[in-house]
């Protein structure tokens, strides 16, 4: 029992992963850049969720669409003052300047907020979901269904849809893309919004997973996230949830049957261990182009 | 159709393309030939918009196009197939002519789709394929029917024949006739084949470090003793 206990646990805070990890492989997809400043946006959703539900007393759907809402905002905002500037910069100057953004985001929380967590509201019902033997609480099972949703919407979207194939190509050769048509600029927004948005959602999983929050909670799972988009093999959509997943599970499992203080090097270790052996990632190809 | 008065281009301090003229006019095949680096590449982006000309004018169709964005020129009706064909090879085939397509909204891009595919079997052969997959004629076909796909009144080839057999130069070249007979799509040609462009194009212009140094009709450029000894061997 113990062991499918494990799981659901494993694959809850796996799917929150997942939905964070999505935003950084989109955006190094496309703007081929680690937006190490993801894990603060997703901090801000969380507060954002606080800020409407709590101290504004809105109901919960508007608090989550608001903060869904602002992330995306921020996002966008984020890319065209930091990032786009930079755009033809060295790829270090970008790193260093999402460190930046990320410091900035934390520290003008944290003057806003204050370092002390705050109780992030519970806006879902008490108790479990029985199913069979196993029950899994609210929050496990949302975690997992918008991670599912989430990601099956986004293939749909990138493969199926007009806008969709136009981000890829874009991605793939911006030049090329200007001379479709495709406004480029318009595309690494939208990414950056996507991205965003679906942090929020993260973030939002985290307040209530962990029921408390603070302003530096976007660093430790933001890396996480980080971990597994490049496990999944970063800039690839299935990848980030599988990767986000799998963390997940292998989190659950340290805690379970080792130790809780194990979890993180565990963590970190996947990351050492994929780099040595398979850096593309699990679902990463190089796909070799004839010229 | 297409005018360019005076355009410089700079990069950095290098002045790559110096004050060149030159015009298009309605249903021409004009070539513009040259050895690496006269900057034949560099002129076609600056028409299309994708490096910026330091002065100078660009006119297409009576409108003032120098100073848009290589996003909105297509929709004049200008497109580029660019050097190195540069399709999305992680986009199947089919996906990538409907990226040709992106600006269109009427409903005779299914008409130009089947259009596309009955001028090149061969990608109709490889609809679902990655285009990365096509070998290097497949892929100038691609390019060249993405390009079709955003009903061009102007078409630019940047080295059409670039790293294809003798055989598939001919192919793409009698393509490019047919493109500019039938359909009546006005085309400039850039290549270092000279021997080719000039075979098919009316009229000619040879650019040399930037500068243009002869022009007229393609007859007379091929017989014109200092072409025939840098260019024509």
């Amino acid at each position: 029992m113990q062991f499918f206990a494990t799981i659901i646990n494993g694959l809850s805070t796996g799917g929150m992963y997942a939905l964070v990890a999505i935003g950084y492989t989109m955006v190094y997809g496309i703007a081929k850049m680690i937006n190490f400043a993801h894990g603060e946006i997703i901090m801000v959703g969380a507060y954002i969720t606080y800020v409407v539900f709590s101290l504004l007393g809105m109901p919960a759907f508007v608090a989550i669409i608001a903060s869904i809402i602002g992330c995306a905002l921020l996002g966008v905002v984020t890319e065209k003052v930091a990032y786009k500037p930079l755009r033809n910069s060295g790829s270090l100057a970008v790193l260093i300047t999402a460190i930046g953004v990320s410091y900035l985001l934390q520290n003008v929380f944290l003057l806003i907020f204050g370092s002390a967590a705050i109780t992030f509201p519970s806006f879902l019902p008490e108790g479990q979901i029985h199913l069979g033997g196993l029950s899994i609480s609210y929050v496990s099972a949302l975690s997992l269904c918008l991670t599912l949703i989430c990601t099956v919407l986004l293939l749909i979207f990138i493969n199926k849809t007009r806008l969709g194939k136009a981000m890829r190509a874009v991605s793939e050769d911006k030049g090329a893309a200007e001379l479709m048509g495709i406004n480029v600029n318009n595309t690494i927004s939208l990414t950056f919004a996507i991205g965003s948005g679906l942090g929020a959602i993260g973030g939002i999983i985290y307040g209530l997973s962990y029921s408390l929050i603070n302003p530096y909670l976007g660093a430790m799972l933001g890396i996480k996230a980080f971990i597994a988009a490049v496990l999944g093999g970063i800039g690839d959509i299935k990848g980030a949830m599988v990767g986000g997943l799998l963390i997940g599970l292998a989190e659950a499992f340290t805690i379970t049957f080792i130790s809780s203080t194990f979890s993180d090097a565990v963590v970190f270790g996947i990351l050492i261990f994929i780099l040595l052996v398979k850096p593309a990632g699990l679902f990463g190809v190089n796909v070799r182009e004839k010229v | 159709m297409l005018k360019v008065e005076n355009i410089n281009v700079h990069y950095g301090v290098i002045n790559a393309i110096k004050n060149v003229s030159f015009e298009v006019n309605e249903g021409e095949i004009v070539a513009l030939i040259g050895a690496n680096g006269a900057g034949k590449t560099s002129i076609m982006h600056a028409i299309s918009g994708l490096i910026k000309t330091s002065s100078g004018r660009i006119e297409f169709l009576g409108n003032d196009i120098t100073k848009e964005p290589a996003h909105k020129v297509v929709a004049n009706g200008l497109a580029q197939v660019p050097e190195g064909r540069r399709i999305f090879s992680q986009l199947s085939v089919q996906d990538n002519l409907e990226m040709g397509a992106y600006l269109r909204t009427d409903s005779k891009v299914q008409e130009d789709l089947d259009k596309v595919y009955k001028r090149f079997p061969r990608l109709n052969e490889r609809k679902s394929q990655l285009a990365g997959t096509l070998s290097g004629g497949e892929q100038q076909m691609l390019a060249m029917g993405r390009a079709l796909m955003s009903k061009p009144k102007l078409l630019l080839l940047d080295e059409p024949s670039m790293g294809l057999s003798p055989i598939l130069v001919n192919e793409i070249f009698d393509i490019i006739k047919e493109i500019n007979k039938e359909d009546g799509v006005t085309v400039l040609l850039v290549e270092q084949n000279a021997n080719k462009a000039l075979s098919i194009a009316h009229r000619a212009y040879v650019l040399e470090t930037g500068n243009i140094t002869v022009s007229g009709d393609a007859t007379d450029v091929a017989k014109n003793p200092k072409v025939r000894e840098a260019y024509l061997g």
